[in-house]
């Protein structure tokens, strides 16, 4: 640093580093080149009689914009964009080491999540003799913690936020265990296994955004995380498969039996480990490519309208009730969840200052689509109640459906508003991201009362 | 005297490994060279020097050392290597060509 450099020199200086660092093109190397050559200038200019503030506008404008610039830099460097995926820096990281020792502490944690799923072989409980259900019922508890501490380190919460993060983790467990579920496999077992992972992926989100989840307006960026981490969970998974298809394949062609190999190790070690090895992907590549989900919500929506309605239109048509079967159900559950999925993923990519277009009109009517057709399968299913009685089953669907009609229905009305320019678009976003609880508290009432309350059928 | 673009970028190459061809150098000596010994008509937006830098590099060109500079920052100095000089001579003998021809063309046209 030459004494020339004044300190509203050093700030400037160091607010256009920070324009560079924004540019996905430069790396921390170009960055230190370019700026010792602004340096170099700026002395040369300064010794030639320009006064600071002069000297700085004259050499960034030598330095040519920064737009034609950073295109220069991407068209040289077009292999950095990729590489960026995996190991290079976020926008608000800076410098590339950030960037490896995330890499190295994503990956522990991926290895320790792999082997915390191997600690109760330890104590006797082998998957393949007679303990599935355990690994079942706690197979949150495995990778979720760990995700939690990845993000506890990344966003720097300390410790004292970290415990508080360990507590629901810590009940999770012990409500996963401590209910005598009956023997072989009891319906009130088969829910806590479905719902305890909804409940932990609040806790998730809590790490996620720094335990402000009140105080925040980040919440979408969670939602968007979820998304774009289930789809990269599934790669990994497709990507495992093959691992798997050949590891079978090759290890039988020498008269081995891998089974035990593979169901034993692959299969829980790589399940545990592809959640964490999928979030860290996720964070270190935002921003660098468009988000799938959007994409993915895009291309469906406008299918699903049409599913929807000529689903509506047969019925009119042929008169045909629909049958009342086991399934039904949570069939019309799912076909909500998807719905309602697709809305918030719409959601996540809109601007909302943007005014209401087609697909604003056409997200309408598939919500309100969903809600005629739901109404029909209640309907439906309301009429022969009396026939089933209550199991838990059909009491965890009901609610669950219960709770994403309110949800859709109060989307409609606002949606209507937003399409007809009476409201914002922000109302509709606020409205989804404040329900997103609900879900996950639903999700413990099911873990923690039911089976007392069904009496562990 | 405004230069075309692709003039310029088309000088760019041999410009740039004739100055290392003198001796080591880095970015804005190079940039400061070039505009010396141009009298100023050949200047370029400084920042686009180094991707032309960076891609000789790629091509084995020059080859770069990152070295304290005499302020105390790092600095990142370039070399020619023998497969830089090779390419010079040939580019210099493809200039001389063109050089030749507009000569010609221009001394018949108006003889100075």
């Amino acid at each position: 640093m030459t004494a020339l450099m004044d300190q509203p020199l050093e700030e400037q200086i160091a607010q256009w580093r920070e324009y560079l660092r924004r540019r996905q093109a430069f790396h921390g190397s170009d960055i230190e080149e370019l700026e010792g050559h602004l340096r170099d200038q700026l002395t040369a200019l300064t010794e030639s009689g320009l006064a600071g503030e002069e000297a700085f506008l004259v050499a960034v404008k030598r330095m040519g914009s920064l737009d034609v610039l950073s295109r220069e830099f991407a068209r040289e460097h077009s292999d950095r964009l990729w590489k960026q995926l995996v190991i290079g820096p976020g926008p608000a990281e800076g410098s590339a080491s950030t960037g490896r020792t995330e890499m190295l502490v994503a990956l522990g944690l991926a290895v320790a999540a792999a082997l915390a799923i191997k600690v109760p072989a330890l104590f006797g409980l082998q998957p393949d003799r007679g303990a599935e259900m355990f690994y079942f019922r706690n197979a949150s508890l495995f990778a979720f913690p760990l995700l939690a501490i990845y993000f506890v380190w990344k966003r720097g919460s300390g410790v004292k936020s970290a415990l508080w993060l360990a507590l629901p983790f810590a009940a999770g467990a012990v409500v996963a265990n401590i209910h005598a579920f009956r023997a072989p496999v009891g319906d009130t077992e088969v829910l806590t296994v479905l719902h305890l992972p909804i409940a932990l992926w609040l806790v998730v989100g809590f790490a996620y955004l720094r335990n402000r989840w009140f105080a925040d307006g980040r919440r979408m960026d969670f939602v968007r995380f979820s998304g774009e981490l289930a789809i990269y969970y599934v790669l990994i998974a497709l990507g495992g498969m093959v691992l798997i298809g050949f590891t079978a394949m090759m290890f039988k062609s020498i008269g081995m039996n891998p089974e035990r190999l593979i169901g034993g190790w692959l299969v829980p070690c790589g399940a545990a480990g592809a959640v964490l090895v999928g979030s860290w992907l996720v964070e270190a590549k935002q921003s660098v490519i468009e988000n799938m989900a959007p994409v993915l919500t895009r291309l469906f929506t406008p299918l699903f309208t049409v599913l929807l309605l000529a689903f509506l239109g047969t019925m009119a048509w042929t008169g045909n009730p629909i049958d009342v079967k086991r399934e039904v159900l949570i069939g019309f559950d799912l076909l909500l969840v998807l719905v309602v999925g697709l809305v918030l993923y719409a959601a996540s990519a809109r601007d909302p200052q943007a005014p209401p277009d087609f697909f604003d009109s056409l997200q309408l009517l598939l919500v309100a689509s969903a809600l005629v057709v739901d109404g029909l399968a209640l309907a439906a299913i309301a009429a022969r109640i009396s026939e089933f009685g209550f199991t838990p089953n059909r009491v965890a669907a009901l609610g669950e459906n219960l709770i994403l009609l309110v949800n859709l229905s109060w989307t409609a009305w606002l949606y209507a508003r937003f399409v007809r320019r009476r409201g914002s678009f922000d109302a509709l976003e606020g409205w989804q991201i404040g329900y997103l609880p609900v879900y996950a508290v639903w999700a413990a009432l099911v873990v923690v009362l039911f089976p007392p309350v069904f009496g562990y059928r | 005297m405004d230069m075309g673009k692709d003039l310029v970028a088309a000088s760019a190459t041999p410009l740039v490994l004739a100055i290392l061809a003198e001796g080591d150098s880095y970015g804005y000596a190079i940039i400061k060279r070039v505009a010396e010994l141009s009298g100023g008509h050949l200047q370029w937006t400084d920042g686009m020097l180094y991707p032309v830098l960076h891609r000789l590099e790629r091509q084995g060109l020059v080859a770069a050392k990152w070295s304290a500079s005499e302020s105390g920052r790092r600095r990142k100095y370039y070399r020619i290597t023998r497969d830089g000089r090779a390419q010079l001579a040939a580019q210099r003998q493809q200039w001389q060509v063109v050089d030749e021809t507009l000569r010609g063309l221009w001394m018949q046209a108006c003889p100075a």
